[in-house]
């Protein structure tokens, strides 16, 4: 690891942070119409009503708020899913929750002939939880509950199912592709502020249950055995584990339908940086995820401007190099 | 019963080792597949009697029968056998050697590796009016090179005094979501017909399968399983751990290296001529290993067998349940594996 004693750790925290919140700022300020940090500024205290203000006001701010949350919730849950499966290979989309979603959402726009963005956000949920609780069912038949091992097949098996349907429905439906395809690439553009805070009380339950479980989770993460002889009740804990996760990952892909990558990486990354407390962890997680979507946003505008890449497609670009990196660094590295 | 039969021949100079049940299993499935390729083979717009098909087989039926049974049905459905072992044994292999229950060619980036290969292809020879300026023949190649360029780059990644199963995956998701990525961008960026005809590709599909497919995939994928099969046992000594299978004598880094290759190789033909059907390579293993157990002997054939039944009946119901619309393959691979996995998930809960 990086950091090695816990004064280092919050200095690294409150470095993050800083830049967490110059990041908010940048992709308040950069972007297609041509703004300044002073505008900005002036926008939240005066509002004048000039097309930049608006841009700043109904565009911009929400899509800031938007990526630092999604891209936090999002490598919590991914964090979540890495100590609950014992994989480090899994990621939110092990519980079905992508494809489930992604499943809902393209039947209601071929079935349905919905194509509002607000109503996919709640269908997307929707979608996501019913997935994700029938990986859970099926996880943890039999008599020894649920199993890493169960959880991850069954998840793997559920998530292959529902995204092979997808597939068939954009197949037999050109029309479908072209409404589905940009939400299917995970996108936070165009988003309105009312998603977002119709999601926030979700993601805030768990966020703070995921720093809540903190501790617990380290003892999980010695094993079940050793959970259970110091006293965890293990099956609690995790049906815990996985409502948060459901909560958290299954709001964001409401928001902003599936964005993969950072829930499989920044977890990595940040034990590469503060080692495998969860304490650490999860915090540098949530703020590490939100700097990842919200420069690979901010990047996405400029690549093709006018136009916009996915996020989604966004976050791989910039995310591999340095995964690449750290994977052959050692994540144990001295 | 004793659980393994054992043979003897030559005053015991040459001895084999036979796990009874494995092979009572291995026996079913190899019926079971015969079966389907036959019903397969007889059931379309034209419906022919199996009876007839064998006797097709063998030089009889009509003129019609022989014309639709051998220029048309015959080479995709052995495509879909072949394709469907091709990616279960590659499948089985890569989880033996990385030792993790998730790894499959997807995992590894080698189809995605061919997908971007695919819509770059589909990019770079098509005209202002979408029409390929050269023979579409050449798609397979394109793909194939992309999943080999995949299987290298993962592997030359993730070399630092050889190849950790850990940093090869990681790697190998790292990877795989970048030529994910940059797939989306370039459907995305081109026009809807193309981006619809990727997402076929993309799917999966034995649709429009040659003889001449045939005779180049056929050779190239026995030949591997059969290397494939033959390292069985070597890859139960991986299983084990990098310690233990050096300490037993197994030269691990080439091992692996081998493995890698005879993965990639397999992966990458299928690819070639069916696209990404996906799901084959990730559970048919798994299905196996819940029928026989995780010895890779019985494990290597079970779950070709079990894959190229997948294959082939999703085809079947591709082709038949929407006629006249031919539904991709690889939409119905996990359709209809994924339920009959949970039920094996159910029925061994207690194992």
């Amino acid at each position: 690891m990086l950091l090695k004693n816990n004064f280092q750790r919050i200095a690294g925290l409150i470095f993050i942070v800083l830049l967490f919140l110059y990041l908010i700022g940048a992709s308040i300020v950069y972007g297609y119409t041509d703004t300044s940090w002073k505008m900005a500024w002036e926008a939240f205290q005066n509002n004048n009503g000039s097309n930049e203000h608006l841009v700043i006001e109904t565009v911009r701010l929400p899509r800031a708020l938007i990526a630092a949350a999604v891209g936090s919730s999002l490598a919590i849950a991914g964090a979540l899913m890495q100590t609950l499966t014992k994989n480090p290979l899994a990621s939110p989309s092990i519980f079905g929750i992508n494809a489930g979603a992604g499943f809902a959402v393209v039947i209601a726009v071929s079935l349905f002939q919905i194509s509002h963005l607000q109503a996919f956000a709640w269908i997307a949920f929707l979608g996501a939880a019913v997935a994700a609780i029938s990986v859970y069912f099926i996880g943890s038949l039999g008599r020894e509950g649920l199993t890493p091992m169960k959880l991850t097949l069954a998840g793997a098996a559920i998530a292959a199912m529902f995204s092979s349907f997808t597939q068939g429905f954009l197949v037999l439906s050109e029309v479908a592709l072209e409404q589905v395809l940009f939400w299917l690439a995970g996108s936070i553009q165009g988003r309105k502020l009312e998603i977002l805070v119709s999601v926030i009380p979700y993601l805030v339950v768990g966020w703070l249950g995921a720093l809540l479980l903190a501790s617990k989770l380290n003892v999980l993460s010695m094993g079940e055995d050793v959970a259970k002889g110091l006293g965890i009740r293990t099956g609690l804990l995790k049906i815990g584990i996985g409502t948060i996760v459901i909560l958290l990952a299954g709001g964001s892909v409401a928001v902003a339908g599936p964005v993969g990558f950072i829930g499989i990486v920044i977890p990595h990354i940040t034990r590469s940086i503060v080692g495998i407390d969860h304490k650490w962890v999860i915090p540098y997680s949530a703020f590490l995820g939100a700097i990842l979507l919200l420069l690979a946003d901010i990047l996405a505008r400029y690549v093709i401007m006018p136009e916009e890449v996915p996020v989604g497609v966004m976050t791989a670009i910039i995310g591999t190099p340095f995964f690449i990196y750290i994977a052959r660094r050692g994540f144990n590295a001295k | 019963m004793k659980q393994y039969q054992n043979f003897r021949w030559f005053q015991g100079k040459v001895s084999i080792l036979i796990d009874r049940k494995a092979s009572f299993v291995t026996l079913c499935l190899l019926i079971v597949t015969m079966a389907v390729f036959i019903i397969s083979t007889g059931l379309g717009d034209m419906k022919i009697n199996p009876v007839t098909v064998v006797s097709v087989f063998f030089g009889g039926g009509t003129e019609m029968e022989q014309l639709v049974i051998q220029s048309f049905r015959l080479p995709r459905i052995i495509v879909a056998l072949v394709v469907g072992m091709s990616l279960a044994v590659a499948g089985g292999i890569l989880q033996g050697m990385i030792r993790n229950p998730l790894a499959s060619p997807d995992v590894l980036g080698i189809t995605g590796g061919a997908s971007t290969a695919v819509v770059l292809f589909l990019a770079i020879f098509s005209n202002e009016s979408n029409a390929l300026t050269v023979s579409i023949q050449w798609m397979p190649l394109a793909a194939f090179i992309g999943s080999a360029v995949a299987g290298l780059l993962v592997y030359f990644f993730a070399w630092k005094n050889g190849v950790s199963p850990v940093r090869l995956v990681l790697i190998g998701i790292g990877l795989s979501a970048l030529f994910q990525a940059l797939t989306t961008m370039m459907m995305l960026l081109g026009p809807i017909y193309r981006a619809s005809q990727a997402n076929i590709w993309i799917t999966g599909t034995v649709h429009g399968s040659t003889w001449t497919n045939v005779f180049t995939i056929v050779p190239w994928a026995f030949s591997l399983m059969l290397v494939a099969f033959f390292m069985a046992r070597k890859v139960n000594v991986l299983g084990l751990g990098d310690d233990v299978a050096t300490s037993v004598g197994t030269s691990v880094q080439r091992l692996r290296f081998v493995l890698l290759l005879i993965s990639t190789a397999l992966i990458g033909s299928s690819v070639a001529f069916a696209g990404g059907i996906g799901f084959v390579g990730l559970m048919a293993p798994h299905m196996a290993r819940r029928l026989v157990g995780s010895v890779y002997g019985a494990l290597l054939p079970v779950s070709a067998l079990i894959g190229a039944i997948l294959v082939m009946v999703a085809d079947l119901i591709g082709r038949t349940l929407f006629s006249p619309l031919e539904i991709p393959a690889g939409v119905f691979t996990a359709g209809i594996g994924a339920p009959y996995f949970i039920y094996l998930l159910f029925k061994t809960r207690n194992a």
